[in-house]
């Protein structure tokens, strides 16, 4: 039987029910990434040893009669931003290519207490920066649908992994849209929590007003599971919300009678591939014949979301990335003459160049004498782009946008046009900017690649959010997935 | 020209809390270096910090203390410049809306008193230690480098004074004030040797009688309250000196250096950093409850202002003596413990602490907490005098015993035969002794030379080697004569 095809609900029956071992289900997908790994190339690192050990640990606990929890045995990849003690974590950057970190980041802590068995690290744009993985320090990741293009970013091997049956699920990070936008591009669900409900400690930052962790997964029940064990209050993240916690299984109620839907007409406009589009109205019409009151709303201030996120997210990631410096950790130029050479030489040639450029935006954006007219307006900005949400919010329980403007787009033809490549991010940057919850499901295909739905919740609205995702892929009925 | 000097202080203060200002690392010092680090204050990818209540608690103190406005609102930025010592390349400081704004502290100088303002008290974390190898134990020159962060995030609270010091001697006094009350709330131990308090100064001179103010050089390196005084009093000097050769003084940061006595360029103006700072993403902004401020300031300990009128009030000391005692916490504790111990007049024992124990103990650099000499070795030694076992004269020589031995008085004046002759018989043999040896100086005495007396009482106690009660000598000589 091909396990590494099955999702983490049919899985962890098989496994409870002892129908198949931690181990066989490893190897199952270890299998799969010998397989496919040489033309997806989703991974910077495989961690086979960790992962049979551990295998092997979950086995011994079913075999003992322990209790194991829904994520227990089931292989996992990790986006190389997350710091796992022990196991290389790059940030897809050649600065970082020699790092083993001391400590393990709580969200992937959660879930290595909940059992799961780690896989590797996987590809991203370097430091999180970029919508395609062309921009990692080591190789490009292609898109399983179609080699040719790209899986998007910057999860894109968080992504490319669960489309490829890599791992059953993974982990990414969303700071503009990093976890949904290449979601929708692999045809998988991503989704992004309220900011505040995952902890980001050991969460490499790149912007910290805006990051946060999501998981990858096949469906959206999948989604509720890793969610249920991915969030908690962290004394270790200041910025970390303090809730119950609740069973987000729980909301996956297959009924949208009365719920109410907003379209908002900025996110259907000029510049969304208008094939996108049709299918986009087809969900729809499918969200409103399964009870929902569907209508169109407006965000008059969201047209400002890419120039309020373009200060913001370079301003705190020129900051945030200061410490790569060669003094601690991480490369180091070998024969620096004094300490500015080896400051300057070790970031010229440790950094990308998307890096570098966001490094200089940033720090003009906060530079005495231009604080104000960049950074401060894009605040401001983005304050206006938050009433816009609760006003809107007071109309509907949930709204919903094409995930992406476009399908994956070819390998190469976005990388020398960085504005161009910014705005494949366009639909989801100004949910990180609001701080919201957003989910992308796919809904349909365009010339054989996937198209993601996307779904926003209120702060802390994932209930709500989850509800909707789920009864529109109950209804919607997706199973097609890519040819390898 | 008549130049007028216009000064301004920058305290950093280490506070005295458990853990650093954002993670659970030991503060304490001395330590193995980089022995007291965690992946939050290394600087370790996706380590993210969370604020020390504690510490923010101190500066909330330490603004009441000295009348500032509480922010109820406050929030931490980030100071952005590239540093070894600096394991983020930025500091957490504070910048806009610092804890603690407005405050003032008054001042007894020897013939006036005076208010220095306070602008600003602020929370940030400190840095690592540098330590260069080889060249001349500088950065420039240097072989290599090495760094122990165990400092790096230790609690700093920065006290910026306004313009408002007119003269090295208020710099100083401004100075020990600020750590004499920090140390009463024992919000730090204010160690200038440990670096738990250090003191730039801002100095620049204007001709007196105009308002606006002069270019300003930022002296660094003032390690101690004497290195503080004089580096101002060359700076004065120096400028006053550049200034009347019509020299423009340059905006720059000068170096104290204290074996050569002088000053020099460390940075000058173009090399000043554009910290780009804005608030820390990783922090919420702090908001504090009025009554929550109310109580800390209902728990405030007693401060020295306070202490020195008690001590006028209650002990009936000169305004001179009490202003002294509360200038350390410690000289304040060591008198109030000397009183309670010996229940006579106050005054002597702020005249022995001023006096010889603070003689003392600056001719040794000891703090009066370390000395030998404790309140019961001081108390014990006056309620010898006070019996009339020795004499004051001894007792100064007894004084300089127990300073350097730590053994108790009564010991020493057993161990060395100190105890005062007052015997009646045995001094009045003495007495007759001297003036059957003395005809001359009789004489003298007889002829109205009062001088001649003092001779013969002097002859009388160098034969009792000093032991003599000398109020007895003195009658007996009288009558004898």
């Amino acid at each position: 039987m091909e396990l590494f095809k099955l999702t983490i609900h049919e899985l962890h029956e098989k496994l409870v029910s002892k129908e198949i071992s931690a181990k066989e289900l490893a190897q199952s997908v270890f299998s799969r990434i010998d397989d496919v790994e040489e033309r997806v190339k989703s991974y910077i690192t495989v961690t086979r040893d960790v992962a049979l050990a551990k295998a092997d640990e979950i086995d011994k606990k079913i075999a003992g009669g322990e209790r194991i929890g829904p994520l227990a045995g089931i292989p996992t990849a990790i986006k190389d931003v997350m710091n796992t003690e022990g196991i290389r974590t790059t940030c897809g950057s050649k600065i970082l290519d020699n790092y083993i970190p001391v400590y393990t980041s709580t969200a992937v802590k959660n879930l290595l207490e909940e059992g799961i068995v780690m896989t590797g690290k996987t590809n991203m744009d370097e430091f999180a920066m970029g919508s395609s993985t062309e921009n990692s320090g080591f190789f490009v990741t292609h898109n399983p649908w179609d080699l040719e293009r790209v899986p998007g970013g910057s999860s894109g091997g968080s992504a490319s992994v669960v489309a490829a049956d890599e791992a059953i699920f993974s982990l990414g990070s969303d700071t503009g849209g990093s976890i949904r936008q290449p979601a929708a591009l692999c045809g998988i669900v991503g989704m992004k929590p309220t900011y505040g409900l995952v902890s980001r400690f050991g969460l490499i930052a790149f912007a910290s007003s805006l990051d946060q962790i999501g998981p990858f997964t096949k469906d959206v029940t999948d989604c509720a599971i890793v969610l249920n064990h991915l969030i908690g209050h962290d004394i270790n993240d200041s910025t970390s919300v303090k809730i119950d916690k609740p069973d987000y299984t729980k909301a996956l109620v297959n009924d949208l009678n009365g719920i109410k839907i907003g379209v908002p007409k900025e996110l259907m406009a000029e510049g969304i591939d208008s094939k996108i589009k049709a299918v986009i109205e087809n969900s729809l019409k499918l969200l409103e014949a399964n009870g929902a009151v569907v209508a169109e709303t407006s965000l008059p201030n969201i047209e400002h979301s890419l120039s309020a996120y373009y200060i913001i997210a370079p301003a705190e990631a020129s900051s945030n990335l200061a410490r790569f410096d060669g003094v601690r950790y991480g490369y180091r130029v070998p024969d620096a003459v004094d300490l500015i050479d080896m400051y300057m030489r070790t970031r010229a040639e440790g950094f990308g160049d998307e890096v570098k450029r966001r490094i200089m935006l940033g720090t003009y954006a906060l530079s005495a004498g231009y604080y104000d007219a960049y950074y401060g307006q894009a605040q401001k900005v983005r304050t206006l782009i938050i009433d816009d949400f609760n006003r809107a919010f007071t109309d509907y329980d949930v709204l919903v946008s094409p995930t992406t403007p476009t399908t994956a787009f070819k390998i190469g033809e976005k990388v020398d046009d960085p504005l161009k490549m910014y705005l494949s991010d366009i639909c989801t940057i100004p949910v990180n900017l609001a701080g919201l919850p957003g989910i992308s499901v796919p809904c349909g295909t365009v010339d054989g690649l996937p198209v993601g739905l996307q779904v926003i919740g209120k702060t802390l609205g994932e209930e709500m959010m989850l509800r909707v995702a789920y009864s529109f892929e109950q209804s919607f009925g997706w199973s097609e997935k890519p040819k390898l | 020209m008549e130049f007028e000097s216009v000064i301004g202080l920058e305290i950093h203060v280490e506070l005295d809390t458990e853990s650093k200002m954002f993670c659970g690392c030991s503060t304490r010092f001395g330590e193995a270096p980089n022995t007291q680090t965690c992946p939050v204050c290394l600087g370790m990818p996706g380590s993210l910090p969370v604020p020390n209540k504690k510490a923010v608690e101190y500066v909330i103190r330490t603004g009441l203390a000295i009348f500032c406005d509480i922010s109820l609102f406050s929030q931490f930025h980030r100071k952005n410049y590239f540093y070894p010592d600096m394991p983020k390349n930025y500091q957490i400081s504070q910048y806009d809306i610092p804890l603690c704004i407005d405050g003032h502290v008054d001042l007894e100088m020897e013939d006036y008193a005076t208010t220095i303002g306070v602008t600003r008290i602020h929370l940030e974390e400190d840095t690592g230690k540098l330590l260069h190898i080889g060249g001349a134990g500088r950065i420039a020159g240097a072989d290599y480098s090495q760094v122990d962060f165990n400092r790096a995030g230790v609690p700093l609270m920065e006290i910026v004074s306004e313009p408002d010091i007119r003269t090295p001697e208020e710099a100083k006094a401004y100075a020990q004030k600020i750590r004499a009350i920090l140390v009463s709330l024992g919000v730090s131990d204010c160690n200038m040797d440990q670096g738990s308090m250090r003191v730039d100064a801002n100095i620049s001179l204007r001709p007196v009688g105009r308002e606006e103010l002069g270019v300003k050089a930022e002296l660094k390196n003032l390690n101690s309250f004497r290195s503080l005084q004089r580096g101002l009093a060359y700076e004065i000097e120096r400028q006053t000196k550049a200034l009347q050769n019509g020299e423009a003084i340059v905006q720059e940061t000068r170096h104290w250096d204290e074996t050569k006595n002088t000053t020099s360029t460390l940075r000058t103006k173009e090399y000043a950093h554009d910290y780009r700072y804005f608030p820390d993403p990783d922090l919420v902004p702090m908001e504090f409850d009025p009554e929550w401020i109310e109580g800390l300031r209902a728990e405030l300990p007693e401060l020295p202002d306070e202490r020195k009128e008690r001590y006028m009030s209650d002990f009936g000391l000169p305004a001179h003596d009490a202003n002294l005692l509360v200038e350390t916490k410690a000289t304040g504790d060591f008198f109030e413990a000397a009183v309670a111990l010996y229940g006579g007049d106050a005054k002597i024992m702020s005249n022995w602490i001023l006096g010889d124990l603070t003689y003392y103990l600056n001719s040794e650099n000891v703090e009066i907490d370390a000395g030998e000499v404790k309140p019961a070795h001081l108390v014990e030694m006056v309620e010898l005098i006070d019996d009339g076992t020795i004499s004051g004269k001894i007792a100064k020589e007894l004084f300089s015993e127990m300073f350097k031995t730590g053994k108790m008085p009564k010991a020493i004046v057993e161990e060395k035969g100190m105890t005062q002759i007052s015997g009646q018989d045995e001094i009045a043999k003495i007495v007759d002794d001297v003036i059957a040896q003395n005809p001359d100086a009789v004489q003298e005495f007889h002829d109205g030379k009062e001088r001649a007396f003092g001779f013969l009482v002097g002859q009388a106690m160098r034969l009792t080697k000093g032991r003599g009660n000398p109020q007895l000598i003195n009658r007996l000589l009288k009558e004898r004569l």
